[in-house]
Parts: structure tokens; C-alpha cells; sequence
């Protein structure tokens, strides 16, 4: 769907601080002015929601050509343009399109003027409660204050109070003596998450927020109304006090929660991971992420986490050395003969991983390889079925035509005693794939990857520690067929190491060297190899990913965002 | 270029003798001695039974140190501009909420723990600076020993113990704001 085969839209000509500009008919005055490099400062408007106008800070000086008087005939200039007459009153930027020989003036001396005024009054009753609020530092009331605000203050009344520290519910908290009357999180619950919940009571400066009595804020999307939030009135339970914002670095990548792939930024400082917020890319999730999969990363800074490998002994489990570890791992696998080992790989795995995975598989001759499938329930927004982030990577990779089918045959061989020894990645065998304890036991050998100990590496020979999505860099492809790049936050605790070195190091040991080094040499393997990945490179890969296949798979939440921005509710 | 001339004084005979300067000299030594056998002139402070905190000015950057207020309540409400500010990352602050059936309950936050390395603080004072609570001062403590590296970091209750309480600073928590 490119623009070309769209009927042509009429481009209409603006005046953007004294520069003609050329936007297409019906862009909103905000979007033009941001498309100038004009940023115009406001806190109501969001391009995925409605435009209300209620923050008035996107006020801007306005002009349009005058009227002539009967008989007289406006004189254009060299250019073609009109004479701009200027509005004495200004216009809100965010709910007014552009029109035809139109001027606009971000940084008058009238525009100015207004955004010190509405700072003022924006800040009359807002509490001075910067050093325990969770927005300093990313908070746009602080940020504009400095811009455009006094720097004192001239109120002498006390100011006026409202109800603070309110569980509205769940998972978010909200400061209504912070709040500044946007309504975004409104319009969010309403217009996006289906769950009017949001409004406001009273008027004036008594206008306070509130959550619909014997209601409360529980809808599986509502901490997106955290981010949206242009000051610190609704703050995220999870991430309340944990860390100030300042220190948290940030990592562009993706959520692994479900096979929607949703794009995310990762707030990690030192090892940590402190907090997941979404990244907006129109193709995969909008501007928004479930709450589940927000909140699912604690298991990353768990104490279940394995930081060593470990061996079997006479006495359980012992820490061993990386090189101590493949070695009994690879002298262990190189005793069985082919098909007697399977490997269960997991659709939790980048690409990457799944391709050292089928490399692996051939250096054991193995062809006993599958995936453990992860069925959840689709909601009618964002979230899959498919609980797997990577199912079409594993589909593609390994050539599986129906993930989890061979699972029954692993099973059963090992029952019989055809199949003697089994290599978990990344999976656990135990309480996801079903297997028994009674299964594993059959095993002469079992060689186990994860982040956490769990039954699985409680049965293990060897336990090898993996890192967690936060901890390594792929690739992976969502279920509409995109591929998206994870990126690295940190080194995953002690000696972590990511699944396709593990798997490298064991086919170096079990006698085949293959040059690999870094994720983007099995990437750049991979492509060799499959045809869907030729001419790809993983570091080229954009921040929103590549459409890479055609899977006619449709996302409810983009297909009503699309439908609101073609009748002109949103920008989009 | 500017030259001085020296003029060397001219001696006296008995002067180039040296004796009656000696004498002189041996003569100020005794008295010293007299004096300070019989108590009259106190020349060692007894370090460290005896601290040079009496000498210090009343803005000696020493170590540094949170406070409380008049009413007890711990002034530092975690907000971690020290723990961002400090060159030496001297600093490690946990925070916490307090609970909501505490007296303070509406402060919210206040540090689970607040640990400052001594081995790392250049007492510097920018966190004193820094600080928008008016909770961390840096006092006149400045003989910080330690056997071990562990017992050189300064934990939440030390800090208190070092700080004490501060009166007459803002308290923008009490019943207005």
C-alpha cells in the first residue's frame, strides 16, 4: 500500500515562523509545526488518541489572508502567496488543521506569552512533590517549567487539596494533586482499552480524576496509561520507588511475552532490569503494550537464577567451569549413536539460536528436533494465542510443519529406550512440555539451558546458565511475519551465557570448528542458508524490524487504529 | 634587567664570636623547658583521645551525614539526586514506601537503606549541594578508620548516629505545604 495508488491529496501552503511549508490537507497544525522542526509544547495531545484541546499549551499566534473589501483584490507576492493578517487570539495547534496560505508562529512574543501563562496556572496547586515522584526526570510539567514557566511563584492561598496515593487499581496508583487535567488516560481507557473506567468530578480547580465508583482500573492494558501520563499523577506499582529514571539505561528491544513481538525499550541499570515500556512501531503494537507481558521480566532478577554450570556428582550438582562443563557435555553426547539423542529446542529462542540449534542437531545426528508449543488466549487487542515469541522463526528454521507434534515421539522414544539422552534449551521439560520426572529419569544423559533452576535442571547431568531475553542479541519473527531484533541490556548474572554460544561451544567440542564469534556470524550463516533471510544483515536490521513474511495474520487493535485515522479521529 | 644589592651587615668582634647568641639561644630552650615541666605552656594535643573538633570552623566539610527534624522524622526521602550527583559514586540508596499507617505516611518514600562509602567520598559536599530535602549534611566528623573495607561504607543507622538532629531548616512536609 504505498501512497502512490492513494488519490493525490491536496498539499496546501503554510507560513511556519516566517518559512512556506507544504503539508497535505487536513494535518493537524501540531504535526505541521513538528514536520517544520518546530516543536509546539503540549500535554493533551497524543497522535494515537482523540484531540480534546483541554491542556491549551500547544497555543500558538495564528494567521490567515485577510478578507477584501468589495471590489478590492488581495495582491499575492513573487512567490504566489497571500498577506498573512494575524489573529489577536491565539489557537490551539493540536485540534485545528491547516489551511491555504496559512501562517503560523511558534515563538511570538503572543505564543510565549500564553505558555508562561498556562504554565502558571498549571503549576498554582501542583504539589512540590519533584523528589518522591516517580516522573521526575521524564516529566513533562518539570520539562516545560523550565522552558516556558516563571521560576517562582506568585500564589499566596494554600493549595487547594486532593486525594493522593490512590490504588485505582491493580496495578496503578494515582496522585491527583499531580494531575493536570489532560485526560489522557480518559481517553486511553475509553477510546483504546474499551474500559471507560476514567473521569473527572467537580470543576475549576477542584477538578479531580477519578475512577468509576465500585470500579476500578483492571483491564490487562492499563499501564499504558502510566506512560501516556505527562506528569506523575498515575504511576505504575511495579516500577513505583524502584529506581529513579535517570539512571536507567535504555535498550531498544522486544517483548518476548507472546508472539506478537510487541517493540519495547528496556530501563536497566547495573545487571538489573528495572522496567519495560513500549516503543512505538505503527506495524506491530501502536504505541502501547499488554501489562503482562510489561510485567514480565521479575523472573530475570529472581534468586532461582543459575549463575554457574553445573555437573553432576556423587553429591548432586556441582559448579564446574565453562570449559569443564561442554567438555563433559560434548564427551558425553559423542558416546551415543544417531537418533539416540533429541534435542528440545524452545520457540522462546532468537533465530539465531534456532539455527545453532539445527547445526547442533546434525553434529549429534539427531533428528529427533521440535519446539515446545505455548497456547494462551488472544485478546481483541494486542495479546496472541501464541505465547511463543518465535514460533515462524522455529516453523522456518528448523522446518517444523507443525510445532510440538514431534514432542509425543520424544516421549515415546525415550519410554522404549531409542532415544538415550535429551538437550533442553531453554525449556522447562517438567511443568511446560510435559514430561515426567519418571521420563527424565529413563535418560542416560540430560543436558539442560535455562535462566532459572527448575525440576528440569534439578534432573539434569549438566546445567548450562542462559540468558534471558534482556541479556542477549537476535533476531526473532512475530507472528505477522516481521523481523525484529532483540537487543543486549546487560550480561546476564555470573556466568551466564547466551544460547548460541552454548550451543557453538558444544559443536566446537563435539569437532566442528565454524567461525563463529558474534550473534551477526549466525546471522550472517543463516542467510547463507535460508533463502527468506538472504541479503539480510542483523546489525542493518531497523529498530521496527523488516517485513520478512506473508502471513495474513491481522492485529484488532492497528485494524481500529487504522479505521479512526481514515475518519480523522487521530493522526496516527 | 633590576638587581637589589644585599648590604651584609658589618659584626661586632664579640658578635663574630657567636657566644652571647648562643648563650641566648640555650637560654629561651630552658625557659620553654621550665615552662612546660611546670604546666604552663601545652604544646601536644593528646590525638586522638583529644580531637581537633574545637578548632574546626562551623562549615569543616568532614563526613557526611543524614539528619533528622524536630519531630524525628528522617528528612532524606530517597529521591537519589546525591547517589546521581556524587563524582566518586560514594553513594548507594535503596528506597522504600513507607507504610500507610505510619505518622508520615503522606512523605511516601523515605531510604530502605543509604550506604556511603568512605573509602570513595572526597567529601566534595556536592551532595549536600544537591540535596532538595535539606537532609544530608556534611559535619565535622573526619577521623573515619576501619579495620576492613565493609566497615568503611557508613550504613543508614551511622549516618543518623553521625548527623543527629538539625533544627530551623524548612519543613515543607508539616500540615501546609
Amino acid at each position: 500500500m504505498s501512497d502512490e495508488q492513494k488519490p493525490a491529496v491536496e498539499m496546501v501552503d503554510v507560513q511556519i515562523d516566517g518559512e512556506w511549508h507544504q503539508f497535505p490537507k487536513g494535518t493537524r497544525m501540531i504535526e505541521a509545526c513538528r514536520q517544520a522542526g518546530r516543536d509546539v509544547p503540549h500535554y493533551c495531545y497524543h497522535p494515537k488518541l482523540s484531540s480534546p484541546g483541554n491542556c491549551r499549551m500547544c497555543l500558538v499566534e495564528m494567521g490567515m489572508p485577510p478578507r477584501p473589501r468589495p471590489g478590492e483584490e488581495l495582491k499575492p507576492d513573487e512567490d504566489g502567496h497571500l498577506p498573512i493578517q494575524w489573529i489577536p487570539r491565539p489557537a490551539i495547534a493540536c485540534a485545528n488543521t491547516v489551511a491555504p496560505n496559512m501562517g503560523i508562529r511558534t515563538d511570538s512574543e503572543l505564543t510565549r506569552a500564553c505558555r508562561h501563562g498556562v504554565m502558571e496556572l498549571l503549576l498554582i496547586n501542583h504539589p512540590l512533590d519533584c523528589p518522591i515522584c516517580d516522573q521526575a526526570g521524564e516529566c513533562r510539567l518539570q520539562e516545560f517549567s523550565v522552558e516556558h514557566g516563571n521560576g517562582a511563584s506568585r500564589f499566596r492561598e494554600n493549595k487547594v487539596k486532593k486525594p493522593k496515593n490512590v490504588a485505582i487499581g491493580p496495578r496503578v496508583r494515582l496522585d491527583d494533586e499531580r494531575c493536570i487535567m489532560c485526560s489522557r488516560c480518559i481517553r486511553f481507557a475509553d477510546e483504546i482499552a474499551d474500559d471507560p473506567v476514567l473521569g473527572f468530578t467537580d470543576r475549576g480547580s477542584h477538578t479531580t480524576l477519578a475512577v468509576h465508583p465500585g470500579r476500578e482500573l483492571a483491564n490487562n492494558y492499563s499501564l499504558n496509561t502510566v506512560d501516556i501520563c505527562p506528569v506523575g499523577a498515575l504511576t505504575s506499582n511495579d516500577f513505583r520507588f524502584q529506581m529513579r529514571v535517570w539512571f536507567l539505561k535504555e535498550t531498544e528491544s522486544i517483548c518476548t511475552s507472546c508472539g506478537r513481538g510487541c517493540n519495547l525499550t528496556i530501563g536497566g541499570r547495573e545487571g538489573e532490569v528495572h522496567r519495560l515500556t513500549p516503543r512505538q512501531n505503527d506495524a506491530v503494537n501502536s504505541a502501547w503494550m499488554c501489562d503482562h507481558g510489561r510485567l514480565n521480566f521479575h523472573y530475570l532478577n529472581s534468586e532461582l537464577r543459575l549463575t554457574d554450570p553445573l555437573i553432576r556428582g556423587e553429591a548432586g550438582h556441582e559448579t564446574a567451569t565453562w570449559a569443564q562443563a561442554l567438555k563433559t557435555a560434548a564427551a558425553a553426547l559423542a558416546g551415543f549413536g544417531p537418533n539416540e539423542v533429541a534435542v528440545i529446542a524452545s520457540g522462546r529462542l532468537t533465530n539465531e539460536e534456532l539455527f545453532m540449534a539445527r547445526q547442533f542437531a546434525a553434529a549429534v545426528k539427531s533428528e529427533f528436533i521440535d519446539i515446545v508449543p505455548r497456547l494462551g488466549e488472544a485478546d481483541d487487542y494486542l495479546a496472541a494465542a501464541d505465547r511463543n515469541p518465535n514460533t515462524l522463526g522455529a516453523k522456518l528454521i528448523l522446518g517444523l510443519e507443525n510445532p510440538g507434534a514431534g514432542l509425543k515421539s520424544i516421549r515415546d522414544g525415550i519410554a522404549q529406550g531409542r532415544i538415550k539422552a535429551l538437550v533442553a534449551l531453554q525449556e522447562n521439560l517438567v511443568d511446560d512440555a510435559g514430561f515426567s520426572a519418571g521420563d527424565l529419569g529413563k535418560l542416560e544423559f540430560l543436558l539442560a539451558t535455562y535462566p532459572l533452576a527448575n525440576p528440569t535442571a534439578e534432573a539434569a547431568d549438566v546445567v548450562l546458565p542462559g540468558a534471558g531475553f534482556a541479556e542477549k542479541r537476535g533476531s526473532m519473527i512475530n507472528l505477522t511475519g516481521r523481523l525484529q531484533r532483540l537487543n543486549r541490556a546487560h550480561a546476564g548474572p555470573g556466568q551466564t551465557r547466551e544460547p548460541w554460544e552454548i550451543l557453538r561451544d558444544l559443536i566446537q567440542e563435539l569437532g566442528g570448528g565454524n567461525g563463529i564469534y558474534r550473534a551477526d556470524d549466525v546471522f550472517a550463516a543463516m542467510a547463507a542458508e535460508i533463502k527468506e533471510f538472504a541479503g539480510l544483515k542483523l546489525a542493518d536490521l531497523p529498530a521496527d524490524g523488516v517485513a520478512l513474511l506473508d502471513t495474513g495474520e491481522t492485529v484488532p487493535l492497528l485494524d481500529r487504529e487504522r479505521e479512526r485515522k481514515a475518519k480523522g479521529v487521530i493522526v496516527g | 634587567m633590576a638587581t637589589i644589592v644585599v648590604k651584609r651587615p658589618k659584626l661586632k668582634w664579640w658578635e663574630k664570636l657567636y657566644l652571647p647568641a648562643l648563650i641566648g639561644g640555650i637560654g629561651v630552650t630552658i625557659r620553654h623547658f621550665v615552662r612546660t615541666l611546670t604546666g604552663r605552656t601545652k604544646v601536644t594535643m593528646q590525638y586522638p583521645e583529644e580531637k581537633w573538633n574545637d578548632h574546626l570552623p562551623e562549615w569543616y566539610r568532614g563526613a557526611p551525614a543524614l539528619v533528622t527534624d524536630e519531630q524525628d522524622r528522617e528528612r532524606c526521602v530517597a529521591c537519589q539526586l546525591c547517589e546521581f550527583i556524587c563524582p566518586p559514586r560514594a553513594i548507594t540508596i535503596t528506597p522504600e514506601e513507607i507504610a500507610s499507617d505510619d505518622k508520615w505516611a503522606k512523605v511516601e518514600k523515605r531510604p530502605r537503606e543509604f550506604e556511603i562509602d568512605m573509602i570513595r567520598c572526597i567529601y566534595c559536599g556536592l551532595c549536600e549541594e544537591v540535596c532538595p530535602e535539606q537532609a544530608i549534611f556534611l559535619r565535622q566528623e573526619y577521623a573515619i578508620t576501619g579495620t576492613s573495607r565493609a566497615e568503611m561504607v557508613h550504613d543508614k543507622k551511622k549516618l543518623y548516629e553521625i548527623g543527629g538532629k538539625r533544627v530551623g531548616l524548612v519543613n515543607k512536609w508539616n500540615a501546609l505545604k
